[in-house]
């Protein structure tokens, strides 16, 4: 089988005398509106990459909190287990959890579940012990059982707390989840690495980053509105 | 799991790493060992010690402002919580145009890094103290950045530590990605694993981790050190939770 | 504070529904090249899929750079025509992991550069690499066979490394050295930056090769950007590589690697030798006609369309078959 010749085939465009805002990687607004498409399917990636190590997480580490709320000497033990965690640098598990968890989302998201458990961690822990006393008297005297007086009195109080933990573990998890690429993960992270230098690729994958952030921020927050109303009122 | 015993196995080999010389992989030149783990780590530390007290700088100030006047609370916390999420690799990139590479670049992208947590928990710290506590110092013939001074910034201790530790561990941790700018810090062996190899990168994630504990530690000391006595004193009922060093005696602290 | 809050939730709800128009509204174009799609394509390279072939799923893989993905893109796109099922995973990251990506079975093939396997995996030095391609692909080719992967034939471009600097600096800073021989003998010599990816640094085909073959050490400035560091003085030179689109912009010049310091860097995809099995000879022959027409200026035009006329890879590799004539 022979060829023709090819070059005669692959168009080869004439760029010796361009100029331009994309040729010279800047921020071009014309280049993003035609192009925002590619955005998109990374967008919802980062959106998976940061929902769902929020849940997980906040399932594990709210349980871990309710196991060491009435018992305090597993306060200690899991604050450094779940803090040593933390230090992990993020860059490193990445790369680190890659012989067990492989390449792709699995190793992002476990790395990513990890950071958020001290956060939740901490504040359900301190939530529920910043409830009054008062408060659990009168549970008690009106004959509550621990369990009730927990998911009934002590939890609800504590919910703003616990809340405010989740927006911050979500915020840091949407910065975190740019590094994903580094797992294979995807995500904006990604679009970012594939040309760093120019400017309205930054803009664009920073950006939506930030947006991501804003929006899962305020959809927490109005859910705090929603559940704590009760408190409002009673101030 | 087959690979879960060879990654313990590397683990030993990671320790290794860090105190012994080795062949990179690709051959040819000489990685690892205390020498270059030294340095690497110093100009790690470097960097973030740096970032750390020049964010103190700024954000302490603006927080005590802020707190005292009772003012902007939504932009702090707003600012705070967004600012959290923006990626560090962004700014990295994002000051190369105007910085260029080196020290100055990784260290202006960590002071952003590091202000969020300390001026949020400022803030907040100042504001939770008990106004009666403010009234009474009024009337003992204070002026207001006597106030701040006496009486806001002593109580808010604990608070603004709690802060300053949380963006320790975040600086310390994100200084890591120095490699991108030419800034050669403990995340070299962890991005260039191709030549220092997993035990490599494993080791020098292990640096990190330690130095980071110490530092959380550290500053922890330091924080009894400034706390004053009255204080301390006042702490201990609830020494349980003192352990974990958080906002204990407020609901919305750690927005 | 609920009124600033409001507004802010009403901005970004608006902006939420701008996002959610942009993305459900625009199509998925089709970025084809420039000019007509491949006039005078012969029909006879056109692949024909097989049916029985739909059985068979091949994952593809590639590292993580321009050149990689549009490769990566083109052998998948083409085995895809042929009827196999095709799983991308591109974008592995560096040649370390891919290599472990393609001996445990995570991808069962992807493209890699001669040179960097000999280099890189099995151990033989930088020095030692036969200078010749074909003898370097062959000596990778039996090394890999010891690993139960088949390194397909080479392709004829390889993608070396240059080193590159501006016009004007060569003038004015290296005195208008032509090859490194000469800018090793420069008086300022040693004050002399280049730039290069993190890695170069402990690279004996890199920056360690400048040091050991040409005497000459460079100030090192380790740089996510090829051109970039050059263009905004991070660094007055720069290793680039050969079939960088933006060699063909004129702006830049090259200082020739006289003493040989670089080994070949041909293309090879290697397949597991379970994977070739069930791909058959028609398919084994689909990647070699697929890369034939891929020399350096071809490669260096579809760089140029993801660098410089940030095109995605997948459309780019989907406008080179159709340009050719294997897919329509």
């Amino acid at each position: 089988m022979t060829f023709e010749p090819l070059i005669a085939q692959l168009q080869t465009r004439d760029r010796s005398e361009e100029s331009g805002c994309v040729v010279d990687d800047g921020l071009c607004p014309d280049w993003i509106v035609d192009n925002f498409d590619r955005y998109v399917d990374p967008f919802w990636q980062h959106v998976f990459l940061t929902v769902t190590p929020v849940l997980i997480g906040f399932v594990i580490a709210f349980s871990l909190a309710l196991l060491a709320h009435r018992r305090s000497w597993l306060v200690g033990p899991i604050a450094s287990v779940t803090g040593t965690l933390y230090t992990i640098p993020s860059v490193a598990f990445f790369f680190l959890l890659q012989p067990i968890t492989g390449l792709g989302n699995t190793t992002a998201i476990v790395a990513l579940v990890c950071y958020t458990l001290l956060i939740i961690f901490r504040n359900v822990i301190t939530g529920l012990a910043a409830v009054p006393e008062e408060a659990k008297d009168a549970a008690r005297g009106m004959g509550l059982t621990d369990r009730q007086m927990l998911w009934r009195v002590e939890l609800p109080l504590a919910l703003p707390e616990i809340l405010a933990g989740v927006r911050i573990a979500t915020t840091t998890t949407v910065g975190l989840a740019a590094l994903a690429f580094l797992a294979g993960g995807g995500g904006l992270g990604q679009e970012l690495d594939q040309d760093p230098f120019f400017k309205s690729n930054v803009v664009v994958a920073g950006g939506l980053c930030i947006l991501l952030a804003a929006l899962l921020d305020l959809i927490i927050l109005t859910i705090q509105r929603f559940t704590t109303g009760w408190q409002r009122a009673a101030a | 799991m087959n690979t879960t015993l060879a990654f313990l196995g590397q683990f030993g080999g990671a320790i290794e790493f860090i105190f012994e010389e080795r062949e990179s992989v690709g051959g040819g030149v000489q990685v690892g060992g205390l020498g270059e783990i030294g340095e690497l780590t110093a100009t790690h530390l470097l960097v973030s010690a740096v970032a750390v007290v020049v964010a103190c700088a700024i954000s302490i100030p603006i927080g005590l402002y802020l707190g005292h006047k009772g003012r902007g609370e939504f932009a702090a916390i707003s600012v705070s919580n967004v600012g959290r999420a923006v990626p560090a690799i962004v700014l990295l990139f994002f000051f190369i145009a105007f910085v260029g590479n080196g020290f100055t670049n990784v260290c202006i992208v960590l002071i952003l890094l590091a202000i969020p947590p300390i001026l949020t928990n400022t803030y907040v710290g100042v504001r939770q103290v008990q106004p009666d506590i403010v009234d009474a110092a009024r009337g003992m013939g204070m002026t207001g950045p006597q106030i701040v001074r006496r009486v806001r910034l002593p109580l808010a201790m604990p608070t603004i530590f709690a802060g300053i530790r949380t963006s320790a561990v975040s600086v310390l941790a994100t200084a890591t990605i120095g490699t991108f700018a030419n800034l050669q810090t403990l995340g070299e062996p962890i991005l260039v694993p191709q030549q220092y190899g997993f035990e490599g990168a494993l080791g020098a994630a292990i640096v990190v981790a330690l130095i980071t504990v110490a530092a959380d530690a550290g500053i922890g000391l330091m924080q009894r050190a400034v706390t004053p006595k009255g204080i301390k004193l006042a702490e201990e009922p609830q020494f349980k939770q003192k352990r974990l060093s958080l906002p204990t005696r407020r609901r919305e602290a750690s927005t | 504070m609920t009124r600033s809050l409001r507004l802010i939730l009403s901005a970004l709800a608006a902006l939420a529904l701008a996002f959610g128009a942009v993305a459900c509204g625009s199509d998925d174009e089709d970025e084809g090249g420039g000019g007509g799609g491949g006039g005078g394509a012969s029909s006879g390279n056109l692949i024909e899929s097989d049916p029985a072939n739909a059985k068979t799923s091949i994952t593809v893989g590639s590292k993580n750079f321009d050149e990689q993905y549009i490769l990566g893109e083109i052998y998948a796109q083409a085995l895809e025509a042929a009827g196999f099922k095709v799983d991308k995973k591109l974008n592995l990251g560096s040649e370390q992991i891919a290599y472990k990506a393609l001996q445990s079975g995570q991808v069962d093939a992807y493209p890699e550069y001669t040179g960097t396997s000999l280099t890189s995996f099995f151990d033989v030095k930088t020095d030692d690499v036969p200078k010749d391609p074909d003898a370097a692909y062959e000596l990778a080719k039996k090394e890999y066979a010891a690993k139960d992967i088949t390194a397909l034939p080479r392709t004829s471009f390889e993608n070396t490394y240059r080193i590159a600097t501006t016009k004007e600096k060569q003038e004015s800073l290296l005195k208008g050295a032509k090859t490194v021989s000469e800018v090793a003998e420069l008086p300022n010599a040693s004050d002399i930056s280049i730039a290069g990816f993190p890695e170069c640094r402990q690279r004996t085909d890199c920056l360690l090769g400048l040091k050991a073959l040409y005497k000459w050490t460079p100030k090192f400035v380790a740089d996510e950007g090829k051109y970039d560091p050059i263009d905004k003085d991070r660094a007055d030179l720069g290793f680039v590589f050969s079939t960088d689109g933006e060699l063909t912009l004129g702006k830049y010049a090259i200082v020739e690697d006289d003493k040989n310091l670089f080994p070949p860097y041909n293309i090879s995809f290697g397949v597991r030798n379970d994977t070739l099995q069930k791909m058959g000879d028609a398919g084994q022959q689909v990647i070699i006609d697929v890369q034939e027409p891929l020399t350096e200026a071809a490669m260096q035009e579809l760089n140029s369309r993801v660098s410089l006329d940030k095109e995605e890879p997948e459309a780019v590799a989907k406008a080179y078959l159709q340009e050719e004539g294997f897919i329509e």
